[in-house]
């Protein structure tokens, strides 16, 4: 019966050749610019450590005065001061702990005559390459008896190292940062989460490359390496940003069980209160969020992008609605062949099934044409100056949306005109005949 | 032409009617809240920066040790002056639509109560008045004495300019001249408005806030070094501005030049509004699109009618309406139905625009955007009912003696 509805829909389709064409390039455009826009979102919000960001919290405190502060409203500076840090660092109250900021590497040419340059660094914690997975491909991480005796050691990435050592193992090799001579103990695979969690509110962009260095964070400090971003409560000597008073660093904690974070957000609650009582703190808001939460908190996916999505799917409401009143059309038109068919037996089901199929078959091939205008738009997109740019484009999945999204559009656009089909009376349209 | 008979044709042919004017009212919807939008794009893109972009170019330079900052604002400036075409080369920690460098919060008395908003401190050598070309309104330019030394990132106590715009808010319906203002313990006293400044990031607080700038004259050091504001004829600027960064290799031998900080003040301004032309220019393909895709369903719609009309529009013919009766019958239809989409697209613009200002912090839809983007509709009607309306109007009046 399928192949019958099929072969009807084929003819009649080709009967009315700029009508078909007509739906499917309206059906087209607006899936095209719907999944074009829905692939960046899904891009820009997606998951950066899918196997573990349920167990990655963001831990916030607030060192700042009462000036400017109401108290249940005001939420917690994003970044917290580096007393705080380390006072959280070293009470291990969670599975692991990292702190972390960004930074500007100076980093000295190996050949004589060439010029130094800057390289995106982060400089952190030893629980960084295990807490956020990221991979090594020659050495290791440093340790936290590292951390504390500032060690002089530095992990580069991938392509820092493809860039300075052609891809050999440079593990033991010193290179020169601000200044200060480093030996490489580890260097990375390919690590580029995007977004770019662990960046967010630094002062690093939110996607694109991962970084180049990583070093330990009191070793990178005693070499002068400034945070990328830092906002002080006071009047601060912000060279001395470790008793300033001065917010500079991101705190992220591993806990692996909700009784685990009530624990942790109580000593969190705890650790706010001890400080108020010490006169350090006023305010005694805290804030424990889990990494896809953070990510909304700060809205990282562009406004833009958002708004760009949405007009989308706006256009793709008008072009089916388009597609409804095509179709309604084409159906009315055909009010004589129904006619003839109702009188030879078909059933109003048949009919209504024969119109959906046409519908679908509509459909289809405004996904397949919606595809090419989808990937136009992303190659529009990967030209744009946008920092995500490069990584538009279409996967297995939203190639499969697509068709999704085709078809449902196309049937819902059907069910108006095959309902009408199927209720003409037979006698009426033959009389007219 | 009566309405009448459209109205009853259009009762029995309710469907179609309403699928019509539900693409309209979205289209209105959609098309009166994208305009919108890409007019307040451009808007933004069309500020004031105050200085001669057109005469301007920087340099920025990092990685250089700051113990030795004056040797290197001495060589510097001194070097690049030998370029052939330089006008001048002056000192200053920042330039309108480059990196921000200077914000920070101000109070109208000294204890630091009266908090009055966050402002943006360029701090400059002598020179940069003039070079920067900004047009002042009252009072004076700095003099010799006002270039003091610098204390951390602002110098301790300088007289400033302020912008029109900042003073107007820090002192409405008075006199700025002689006011004063801190930052901590940084002690300021106006002695010069100027007709615009923007700040660096243009927008930053809000649309309202972007000239709030003060220009502070400070003697250039260890705490003011690094970032070069270079003038030279529009003509020769692009040629000035690559010799400099050649000759920078040789002069600071020590430092790296941030290349994107490193450009003329023209470049910098289109990569600062790079996103917001981007972005107009795909609302307007939108909006192109939309409209198309209108046009194109009521050309659909109207094509059928007609065909389906064909034997009573060869009655009307037969017993006496005019080619123009028929072709006016069918532009009237459209009219209506237009019109009838216009006045639930309107109440859809209006929701769609609320729902966008919590959403976006748009503001409110300015309300003659609407009958805008009526008459665009409507003319839109017109045009894309017309080639069905020639071709009823063209059936000869023999049609009506046809059978089926």
């Amino acid at each position: 019966m399928f192949d019958y509805y099929l072969g009807l829909a084929l003819r009649s389709l080709r009967r009315n050749k700029v009508l078909t064409a007509l739906m499917i390039v309206t059906l087209g455009l607006g899936i095209g610019a719907s999944i074009t826009t829905l692939t960046v979102l899904r891009l820009l919000s997606g998951d950066p450590l899918p196997q573990k960001s349920a167990r990655l919290f963001y831990a916030q405190v607030d060192p700042y005065t009462k000036d400017g502060y109401e108290a249940g409203k005001t939420k917690p500076q994003r970044l917290i001061a580096y007393t705080d840090a380390m006072n959280l660092l070293h009470a291990h109250q969670a599975d692991r702990q990292v702190a972390l900021a960004l930074t500007d590497a100076r980093i000295a040419p190996l050949r004589s005559g060439e010029h130094p340059f800057f390289s995106d660094g982060v400089m952190t914690t030893a629980d960084f390459f295990t807490m956020f997975d990221a991979p090594f491909q020659y050495g290791g991480g440093w340790s936290a008896a590292d951390d504390e005796s500032r060690a002089q050691v530095v992990v580069i990435s991938d392509f820092l190292n493809d860039k300075l050592f052609g891809g050999a193992s440079s593990v033991g090799r010193i290179i020169r940062v601000n200044d200060h001579d480093l030996r490489i103990i580890g260097v990375l695979k390919k690590w580029a989460p995007q977004p770019r969690f662990y960046a967010q509110e630094l002062g690093g962009r939110s996607y694109g490359d991962g970084d180049a260095v990583f070093l330990p964070l009191q070793t990178a400090r005693a070499a002068n390496m400034d945070p990328t971003n830092d906002d002080c409560w006071a009047v601060a000597d912000i060279t001395k940003l470790e008793t300033a008073p001065c917010i500079w660093l991101g705190f992220w904690v591993e806990l692996s069980s909700d009784a685990e974070v009530a624990a942790y957000t109580q000593f969190l609650s705890n650790y706010a209160q001890q400080q108020i009582a010490l006169g350090r703190f006023y305010r005694p808001e805290v804030a424990l969020s889990d990494l896809m939460q953070w990510l909304r908190n700060e809205k990282v996916v562009p406004d833009d992008v958002r708004l760009q999505a949405g007009l989308a799917f706006g256009f793709l409401l008008i072009c089916v609605v388009n597609t409804v009143g095509l179709l309604l059309a084409k159906c009315l038109r055909r009010s004589q062949e129904i006619g003839v068919r109702r009188a030879l037996g078909a059933m109003r089901r048949e009919i209504f099934a024969q119109f959906m199929v046409e519908a679908g078959m509509v459909g289809l091939a405004g996904g397949l044409l919606g595809l090419v205008f989808a990937e136009f738009g992303l190659w529009c997109i990967r030209h744009q100056p946008a920092e995500y740019a490069g990584l538009a484009h279409l996967d297995v999945h939203m190639f499969l949306l697509t068709f999704l999204v085709a078809l449902v559009s196309s049937l819902v656009a059907g069910l108006l005109p095959a309902w009408r089909a199927s209720q003409l009376a037979p006698g009426s349209q033959l009389k007219a005949a | 032409m009566q309405i009448q008979p459209v109205l009853a044709a259009l009762r029995r042919h309710r469907l179609a009617t309403i699928l019509i004017a539900m693409e309209i009212a979205l289209a209105c919807a959609v098309l009166c809240n994208a305009c919108f939008l890409i007019a307040s794009r451009i808007q933004m893109t069309h500020v004031d920066s105050g200085v001669d972009e057109s005469f301007l170019a920087t340099i920025k330079l990092t990685g250089y040790d700051e113990a030795k900052a004056s040797d290197l604002n001495a060589r510097v400036t001194s070097g690049l002056r030998e370029i052939p075409g330089m006008q001048s080369v002056s000192v200053i920690n920042e330039v309108p639509f480059g990196e921000t460098a200077g914000n920070a919060g101000i109070t109208l008395d000294s204890a630091g109560q009266k908090f009055a908003g966050v402002v943006d401190f360029y701090v400059a050598g002598p020179g940069n008045f003039e070079a920067l070309g900004l047009q002042l309104i009252s009072g004076r330019a700095p003099r010799a004495d006002d270039f003091q030394p610098m204390k951390a990132f602002l110098p301790s106590s300088a007289n400033v300019i302020v912008s029109r715009s900042l003073a107007e808010h820090l002192w409405p319906d008075t006199d700025p001249l002689g006011k004063e203002f801190w930052c901590g313990d940084f002690h300021f006293r106006v002695t010069g408005v100027v007709a615009h400044l923007a700040r660096p990031s243009a927008g930053e607080g809000g649309p309202g806030t972007i000239e709030w700038s003060v220009f502070t004259p400070a003697q250039p050091g260890a705490n003011l070094s690094g970032v070069y504001l270079l003038r030279a004829d529009p003509a020769q600027l692009p040629r000035v501005l690559r010799d400099a960064r050649a000759a920078i290799a040789k002069l600071a031998p020590d430092a790296v030049v941030e290349q994107q900080a490193s450009q003329t003040i023209g470049d910098l301004r289109q990569v600062y509004f790079r996103q917001d032309r981007i972005m107009a220019g795909m609302l307007l393909g939108v909006i192109v699109a939309l409209l198309l895709v209108t046009a194109l369903g009521i050309v659909g719609l109207a094509s059928f009618w007609v065909q389906q009309r064909r034997r009573q529009i060869g009655i009307r013919r037969a017993i006496g309406a005019t080619r123009g009766d028929i072709l006016r019958y069918f532009q009237t239809e459209n009219f209506l139905i237009v019109t009838s989409g216009i006045a639930l697209g309107m109440l859809l613009a209006y929701a769609l625009n609320l729902l966008l200002m919590t959403q976006y912090e748009l503001p409110r839809l300015p309300l003659y955007y609407l009958p805008a983007g009526a008459l665009i509709l409507w003319g839109l009607g017109q045009l894309a009912v017309l080639g069905p309306a020639l071709r009823a109007a063209a059936v000869p009046p023999v049609v009506a003696t046809w059978s089926g």
